[in-house]
């Protein structure tokens, strides 16, 4: 099965280089069997890719422990669902997760669009077939999953071997989110190829208009639900098993996947300009790119361990890779642009200051300037090194100092845009508009003040999480009023309908609420307290309104690992609430410790409990507690954007203009049981 | 005023003062890489800044204490000993032998004051996989979010 894998794999290459090559050349003679066949070719590579991947997973299932990445990722025991997660546990097996869900994206690509846009779509299975080719090699000649199991023997030669068991899938990932917050990331970052493919394709080819915007909004969208459920679930999985306490610590990997989220939230809202207003075309363009490169980047930081690891550079040859790739991409993406820039000139000026086009000028300029910072500082080791000697990191003041203004002006702009009339807004229309969003926003945060809230973002901070939730809650209820008035349905009813007439614009919003959630829950860090204690036998602690008793302590073999226990009560107001069961895992086979936290999670507050191990002096287990207020809100908004994005995702629903008491044709049902109704407002997203 | 001139204005007003915030903020948090042989060569000014320095830890060199880990680095042949007095328990992955990156102060007897530690534990399985890797190094820092 390893021969058919890695030979499936090489076959794909081949695939992929004949995608490359005979694509280009169906684009200069424009001979329709050459671009029939580099299509063909180009699904040819997916299904190799996809037979690659699955040959793997079965080397997994069946223990082939003859292979070198199944005997360091995996084990007998090793439970199924873990088993799938092996596959991306390891740097081989992630570059090939990584074609494999490029390929998924490239075949549904070329699927969707076999018939269809035939002067555009040779130019986009060029460009895939490059980012396909370039993994492709990664994962034939530098970092082949399918490599035997070799030792060097007596002579010098090398031996292959088998084992009877693997190594095992290191304790640390063997939880539920290691087999679901990777492949979330990955799909993020291989989803912004297919704009990024159309962006370069559309501008190689002079394609005309923003026909490219209108083709690659689902991709993108989707490539950004994502990229967005991968950091959330990151930043949990980080929460809940790491034991510190937090969610995010700006280290280089959790940066690296926040780069492309931001520079791709900024495309997503200025596509916007460009389709409504034909301007910044050369951004868009570019950010497209940036999101791309940055994808690419965010491959590489977290592969080759350039900034975060000890020995710098030294680790993995796989960095020089992927440099040269980035070098080639910017190489072509500057050659594209100097080539046809004066197809991408802008048809309109803004007119003023406080309109729609201004909003979103704004909002891309502090997207753009948190990423400039984020990825400065996670980069500033590996510069300052450069250009100094002296390898000089920053720390979390820094990222914070930047990115806590900048996301709470965000904010600001999520509830003030999207109620902005294009080109200019009238003082009128500002005073209707936001007089009680801005008014409740501002009673709220006095209410807050008087009862000693005095963190000043966090007041800040909540004063526009109201401002900006009930512009939201007046949109909402505005139009749901106008449809109530004429179909005579519920107020609930019509915002339904309302959302279903507009998906994306409705949708949107709904992923504003969730933004909105997820900044409440960040600005509880700012009130997190944290306390330990060495703890005798019922005794007990006090965090905020809990008490925590010590009730007993025990330790108690497992399969593969041993397991020191707390067993603590919860009580609050002296009232017992519940058991918690902080633990630490002593694993046998390698030798590691794994921290279990117990977390006790309310809309208000977690109380996060942590054992810290034994006191070395007394003998006593030490106990490590949390209270960090409005955390679960992160996870809450997170779903909201999900859910929001997959909103905007569906079509609208159709609104049909009939007459007024014309008289239904029976047989004419429409689709669903909807009511015909003429639109009520012009949707202007 | 000109329309462009009051973009640009508010342009020029945004990035200005998030630049100002980064250099303070770099000027707090800034910390110098060092490995353990520079570290005995550096004169009193560089000994002064916050310093990072990245080893392994020396097998059975861990003592703890109440209120601090001792422990000693060990790295191109030089040794360090380090005192963590951080308020965060230690990694899971701190071992003997792991790689561990220390955050913190040179004393002037040479011992190093650690107030973060990292560590990977580098012998049991290979560099950490990607996002993967985000378990596999773990942070003693606290959540600043």
């Amino acid at each position: 099965m390893d021969l058919f894998g890695s030979f499936a794999l090489l076959l794909a290459f081949v695939c992929a280089a004949y995608a490359f090559v005979g694509g280009i050349a169906a684009i200069l003679t424009r001979h329709p069997l050459l671009v029939k066949s580099t299509r063909q070719a180009g699904m040819a590579t997916c299904c190799l890719i996809f037979l690659a991947t699955f040959s793997l997973e079965y080397l997994f299932f069946s223990d082939n422990f003859s292979i070198a990445y199944v005997v360091s990722h995996s084990n007998r025991d090793l439970s199924t669902f873990y088993k799938i997660a092996a596959l991306w546990s390891g740097q081989e097996g992630s570059l090939l997760f990584w074609s494999f869900l490029l390929a998924i994206y490239v075949f549904s690509v070329l699927v969707t669009y076999r018939n269809k846009n035939g002067e555009l779509m040779p130019y986009v299975g060029v460009v895939m077939a490059g980012v396909q080719i370039f993994f492709l090699m990664l994962n034939n000649f530098v970092a082949s999953p399918f490599k035997a199991l070799a030792t060097p023997a007596a002579n010098g030669a090398l031996e292959y071997v088998t084992r009877a068991d693997g190594n095992g899938l290191t304790p640390l990932l063997q939880y539920p989110e290691m087999v679901i917050h990777p492949p979330n990331l990955y799909s993020g970052y291989t989803g912004f190829t297919i704009p990024f493919a159309f962006a370069l394709g559309a501008l190689l080819a002079r394609y005309p208009g923003e026909k490219w915007i209108h083709l690659t909004r689902k991709w993108t969208m989707i490539a950004w639900m994502f990229q967005s459920c991968g950091i959330l679930l990151g930043a949990h999985w980080a929460y809940a098993v790491l034991g510190w306490g937090g969610y995010w610590g700006w280290d280089p990997v959790e940066n690296a996947s926040l780069l492309p989220w931001l520079t791709g939230t900024a495309f997503l809202h200025s596509v916007i300009m460009q389709e409504k207003r034909g301007m910044m075309k050369v951004w868009n363009v570019w950010l497209v790119f940036c999101t791309f490169l940055l994808c690419i980047l965010g491959t590489f930081l977290t592969r080759s361990g350039v900034v975060s690891s000890v020995h710098a550079f030294a680790q993995s040859s796989i960095g020089s890779w992927f440099v040269g790739f980035i070098a080639i991409i910017l190489l072509v993406c500057f050659g594209a642009y100097f080539l046809n820039r004066d197809y991408l000139k802008s048809e309109n000026q803004l007119d003023s200051i406080v309109s729609r086009e201004s909003s979103f000028l704004f909002n891309n300029l502090l997207l753009l300037v948190s990423c400039i910072a984020v990825l400065s500082g996670t980069l500033f080791p590996v510069f300052s090194e450069w250009i100094t000697g002296d390898r000089i990191s920053v720390g979390a003041p820094f990222f914070n100092k930047v990115n806590i203004p900048t996301g709470l002006l965000l904010l600001f702009l999520t509830g003030v845009g999207p109620l902005l009339a294009w080109r200019k807004t009238s003082t009128e229309s500002l005073k209707r508009n936001f007089g009680w969003p801005l008014g409740t926003g501002l009673v709220a945060g006095v209410v807050a003040f008087a009862l000693g809230f005095r963190e000043f973002f966090s007041l800040i901070c909540l004063i526009l999480c109201v401002f900006v939730f009930s512009t939201i809650g007046l949109e909402f209820f505005r139009g749901a009023k106008v449809i109530r008035a004429r179909s005579g349905a519920s107020l609930l009813a019509s915002a339904i309908d309302l959302t279903m007439r507009n998906t994306r614009r409705y949708g949107g919003y709904i992923v504003h609420v969730g933004m909105v959630f997820v900044f409440i829950g960040l600005s509880g860090a700012a009130f997190n307290r944290d306390t330990q204690k060495e703890m005798q036998l019922g005794q007990t602690m006090q965090i905020g309104p809990y008490t925590l008793l010590l009730q007993s302590f025990d330790t108690k073999p497992e399969k593969n690992y041993t397991a020191e226990r707390m067993i603590v009560e919860v009580l609050r107001d002296n009232k017992p609430l519940m058991m918690l069961y902080p633990e630490k895992r002593k694993f046998s086979t390698t030798d590691q410790n794994g921290t279990m936290v117990a977390i006790y999670s309310t809309l208000r507050e977690d109380l996060y409990v942590v054992f810290a191990g034994m006191s070395p002096d007394t003998q006593l287990p030490v106990m490590h507690a949390y209270l960090n207020p409005l955390v679960k809100w992160i996870w809450l908004g997170g779903v909201f954007v999900v859910f929001g994005t997959i909103v905007a995702l569906l079509p609208n629903r159709r609104a049909v203009l009939v007459l007024a008491g014309a008289p239904q044709p029976a047989g004419q049902a429409l689709p669903h049981g909807l009511t015909p109704s003429v639109t009520l407002r012009e949707g202007h997203d | 005023m000109k329309k462009q001139a009051k973009f640009g204005i508010g342009i020029v007003v945004i990035i200005v003062s998030l630049a100002s915030l980064a250099w303070m903020g770099y000027g707090e948090s800034k910390t110098y890489y060092h490995t353990i042989v520079e570290l005995q060569t550096l004169d009193s000014a560089a000994r002064s800044h916050r310093i990072r320095v990245g080893g392994t830890v020396e097998p059975g060199s861990i003592r703890r204490y109440s209120g601090r880990v001792d422990f000693v680095l060990e790295g191109e042949g030089k040794k360090l000993p380090v005192s963590y007095v951080g308020g965060d328990p230690l990694p899971d992955t701190f071992a003997d032998k792991a790689q561990a990156l220390v955050e913190g102060r040179a004393t002037s007897e040479g011992r190093f004051v650690a107030e973060h530690v990292q560590a990977k534990c580098a012998s049991k399985y290979e560099a950490a996989p990607g996002v993967t890797g985000g378990a596999a190094r773990k942070s003693s820092q606290p959540s600043t979010m």
